[in-house]
């Protein structure tokens, strides 16, 4: 037990290291100096994880030792290239981001005090399924709801501004656990063949086509096609996961890509980020401008990028945006325009390893919720970094969701933190049950 | 459900390596296609922050200087030129929106220290901008003064070039530009109808009447067709190719020598020992003067014009009919550029060899160290060293006592050739129909300076208008 908290105080060291380098950097970069306010960044930041540490080591001596660390790191990238950012174009986005941190820890804490039992989830699995769709639904709501780029993703109450598909992400997907640990047998049993295909029977097909439905009534109503896309694809997994049938992921498939066929014909705004994504020369200043510039600033970054703090954000000498949105959606592109192929690919590489923390948590556990909870909640996330970064690379269109941990944005922080909460749960739960030979 | 897990997160391995093949798509394979892509302006952007070198004036004088604008990310550099049109030609300008012209554009490599391998390899890995070299040119101030106030408001040209190097001292075009206006008064300055931006010293063609009997004579006596004592019957009119041709003052000379013909720029005689050379020889020497090709300058090619006999803008060589007896007192179609006259008159001053011109002298690192000088090279020997003086003997008597008195400076011996040539598309001239002409060279027995000088619409002479301000600017060189 004190060896795995041992390798994640041992781990966080490097990360803190990072931080502080970064800022260095940048404060290198603009005043050709080194003054200890880097240095003292650095410690808050080592002082902050150390606290959490010792939280975790006091409340969940058997977590993974590698979740905190890689998710502290992620958001450490994220601290430097804002600060980055920052130091540019004057803002102070790395200090709300940094206040983001601290809440979103406490959050942690929150949620491992609360609910160290998290099977009580399950129990109110149908109030968290209500409550996250109202959340997803809340942006279209009058006086509250707000519209970016012909997207419904925020609510905003007076000074403060919420992403609400972002919690959502984290019901919904207790919810899909929970009720597939329930029904997967039901499904597997009550299968019947027609024309080859394996369909699920269809008493309890109903449940799984409101999640089909839902993810529909994201794309016509809040036009997110990315969140829709990461839910549908964690829905997707967790049926995989559950009841072993291929066939039930390729209808669903084909019912998705059906109903976004259909939604791309009828709903403009969807219809405009497909075909901007199919060819963004079209509009090369309006349109097609986010994307196109996200491509050639990774074209500057070349193998070994141009260097930190190096790349074009904005067109010298005026406020006018190279990088549109350089602190949200395409801060991946700023990393590979200065860090290049390699510091992209380490990016990449930080998110693979949280995924496969995170299914080790899933294999590790021993009871079908927490199995589901965790495979689901590592899908979710790796699918977030999936959408994002394919959608500044071309491979999907462009959406707004953020990059988890890295882009600025509170609800995102905060989001993630409980997600490492209930996984640190369900790791803590399992390894300590496999030490006590359960 | 175990197995499944591991099988979803090896789909998951299989999509991150899907964005890390498009990552290395867009950074490395499609990088260069895309920073070629028209729409793409972060090239040009990326071109602004490297501080482009100066060019400066043989005394040092800064002619062009990059100024720094903003600071960390947003600092670029701007161009300026401290000393507005005086060099307008043929420096050129450099803006991100409109590009490089002219000198600019020739040397853009060593002004953004393009050129310099392992400093740049080097500071790449620093993650520091490059900074290009300063470029010294051997254009002389004070000729460039002086061709400027004796041109006037004349549209014109001047270029001087010292004969032992190809060495430019002076180019002058009239009316000339500001480079400083170029990014707001573009699209003004391409539609002046006086062409402002247009180097008359290598774009302008114009005919160059007499002066271009140098290239006959030279071609005559250089390949043995006559000796300087041979003496031609040269009456008033004769006919050529079956059209009568007249002496421009309409007198009979009777038996003269090349000389006599040089100093009094004889039409009569030229046409018949042009017809006597034949054309295959005097485009041999044309060829050999640096006619039939552009100029070997240090501008871009898409800069300079090429000397020559034109057809419809075609150059006109070979077996194509042509008539030798007018193309030898530089009639027929033949049209010449600024520079091509003083290359003339510099082979002549040089004993024959023709110098490649070159405008730059040396380049400079940032730190003010030379990093290469310009190492004067033979483009063509044209003529041997007897032809070369037997014809600076002729030049010397237009001077003192033919057509070309007004060229004279006291207590030096200068050469040189008038020539007054009638403009082909004179409808632009209102009514001032000649092209006149000055080229020579001073001090004859030890050429220091050759010059060409011309001015367009005028009413006057080679020898009353060309004259004194290629006299004027060879002056002020052997002054300085």
């Amino acid at each position: 037990m004190s060896a795995s908290r041992n390798r994640e105080l041992l781990a966080l060291v490097p990360v803190a290291l990072l931080l502080t380098i970064g800022f260095a950097a940048v404060f290198a970069q603009n005043d050709n100096q080194l003054t200890n306010l880097s240095l003292s960044y650095g410690l808050y930041f080592l002082a902050i994880c150390l606290a959490t540490h010792i939280y975790i080591r006091i409340r969940l001596p058997n977590a993974d030792p590698y979740l905190f660390p890689l998710m502290a790191l992620l958001t450490a990238v994220g601290l430097v290239m804002l600060y980055r950012l920052d130091s540019e174009l004057g803002n102070e986005l790395a200090r709300d981001q940094a206040n983001w941190f601290v809440l979103g820890l406490i959050l942690f804490a929150v949620v491992v005090h609360f609910f160290k039992d998290y099977s009580v989830l399950e129990r109110y699995r149908y109030t968290i399924a209500l409550i996250s769709l109202a959340l997803l639904l809340a942006p279209r709501l009058p006086l509250i709801g707000s519209q970016v780029n012909g997207a419904y993703l925020g609510i905003s109450i007076g000074p403060i501004s919420f992403q609400p598909a972002e919690l959502a992400k984290i019901g919904i997907v207790i919810f899909l656990a929970s009720y597939l640990r329930e029904h997967r047998e039901l499904l597997v049993v009550g299968a019947r063949r027609i024309l080859g295909i394996t369909f699920p029977p269809l008493k309890h097909l109903g449940p799984l086509l409101v999640v089909w439905g839902a993810a529909m009534f994201m794309l016509i109503f809040i036009r997110d096609l990315g969140s829709s896309l990461m839910f549908f694809a964690a829905f997707l997994a967790l049926i995989y996961v559950a009841t072993g049938r291929l066939s039930f992921v390729v209808i669903g498939m084909a019912m998705f890509l059906a109903g976004a066929w259909v939604i791309y014909n009828t709903v403009p705004h969807v219809t405009d980020r497909v075909d901007i994504w199919l060819d963004p020369y079209q509009d090369p200043s309006a349109a097609g401008y986010q994307i196109l510039q996200s491509m050639f600033a990774m074209a500057d970054g070349g193998l070994f990028g141009e260097g930190f703090a190096q790349a074009m954000v904005v067109i010298p000498g005026t406020d006018a945006p190279l990088l549109p949105a350089a602190q949200t959606d395409l801060i991946y592109t700023l990393i590979t325009s200065e860090l290049g192929l390699f510091g992209a690919c380490a990016v990449i590489a930080i998110y693979l390893l949280i995924a496969a923390r995170g299914f080790k948590v899933a294999l590790m556990a021993n009871d079908g919720f927490s199995k589901l909870l965790a495979t689901g909640l590592t899908t979710v996330f790796a699918f977030q970094a999936f959408v994002i970064i394919g959608g500044v690379t071309r491979v999907i269109p462009l959406t707004g969701v953020t990059l988890p941990l890295v882009s600025y944005g509170g609800s995102s922080i905060l989001a993630n933190f409980i997600l490492l909460a209930l996984l640190l749960l369900i790791s803590d739960r399992a390894r300590r049950e496999a030490r006590e030979g359960i | 459900m175990n197995s499944r897990i591991v099988k979803l997160f090896a789909f998951t391995v299989v999509m991150f390596a899907v964005l890390v093949g498009f990552t290395s798509y867009w950074t490395v394979f499609d990088s260069q296609n895309l920073k070629n892509e028209r729409v793409n302006k972060r090239p040009l952007f990326a071109a602004q922050k490297i501080e482009r070198g100066r060019i400066l004036a043989s005394d040092g004088t800064v002619i062009a200087r990059s100024i720094r604008k903003g600071s960390g990310a947003s600092l670029r550099y701007v161009r300026d030129y401290p000393e507005g049109s005086t060099y307008g030609h043929p420096i050129g300008y450099s803006f991100i929106e409109y590009g490089n012209s002219e000198f600019e554009a020739f040397h853009n490599s060593e002004l953004i220290g393009d050129d310099n391998e392992f400093s740049t390899i080097f500071d790449e890995l620093r993650g520091k901008d490059p900074v290009g070299n300063d470029i010294k040119t051997s254009i002389d101030p004070d000729a460039q003064a002086t061709a400027f106030s004796m041109l006037g408001d004349s549209p014109g040209a001047v270029v001087a070039i010292e004969p032992s190097t190809g060495a430019i001292k002076a180019m002058v075009s009239v009316p000339p530009f500001d480079p400083n206006t170029v990014p707001t008064d573009f699209s003004a300055l391409n539609q002046d109808p006086g062409s402002p931006m247009l180097n008359r010293v290598t774009q302008g063609q114009y005919p160059p009447g007499s002066t271009f009997k140098l290239v006959t004579a030279a071609a005559a006596l250089d390949s043995g067709a006559i000796t300087l004592d041979e003496t031609i019957n040269s009456p008033a009119t004769i006919d050529i190719q079956g059209n009568p041709l007249a002496n421009s003052d309409n007198s009979d000379y009777g038996d003269i020598d090349v000389t006599t013909a040089l100093t009094f720029s004889v039409n009569t005689y030229f046409a018949q020992l042009g017809e006597d050379i034949g054309s295959g020889t005097l485009e041999e020497y044309m060829t050999k003067f640096g006619f039939n090709a552009k100029p070997e300058l240090d501008l871009p090619d898409g800069q300079m014009s090429v000397s020559g006999v034109f057809d419809d803008g075609e150059l006109v060589t070979g077996d194509d009919p042509i008539d030798v007896g007018r193309l030898a007192i530089g009639q027929e179609r033949l049209l010449a550029t600024p520079v091509q006259m003083a290359e003339v008159a510099a082979t002549i001053a040089n004993d024959g060899k023709l110098m490649r011109p070159q405008i730059w002298s040396e380049v400079r690192d940032p730190d003010g160290r030379t990093v290469k000088e310009m190492d004067p090279e033979v483009q063509s020997n044209v003529i041997s060293e007897e032809t070369a003086n037997q014809l600076t003997e002729a030049m010397s008597d237009v001077v003192n006592e033919g057509t070309g008195t007004a060229a004279a400076l006291s207590g030096i011996d200068v050469a040189g050739k008038t020539g007054t040539a009638e403009i082909p598309d004179v409808e632009r001239c209102d009514g001032l129909p000649n092209q006149a002409w000055f080229v020579g060279f001073a001090p004859a027995d030890d050429p220091q300076i050759a010059v060409a000088a011309t001015v367009e619409c005028t009413d006057g002479q080679g020898g009353t208008v060309a004259a004194p301000i290629a006299a004027a600017v060879m002056q002020t060189l052997l002054d300085g």
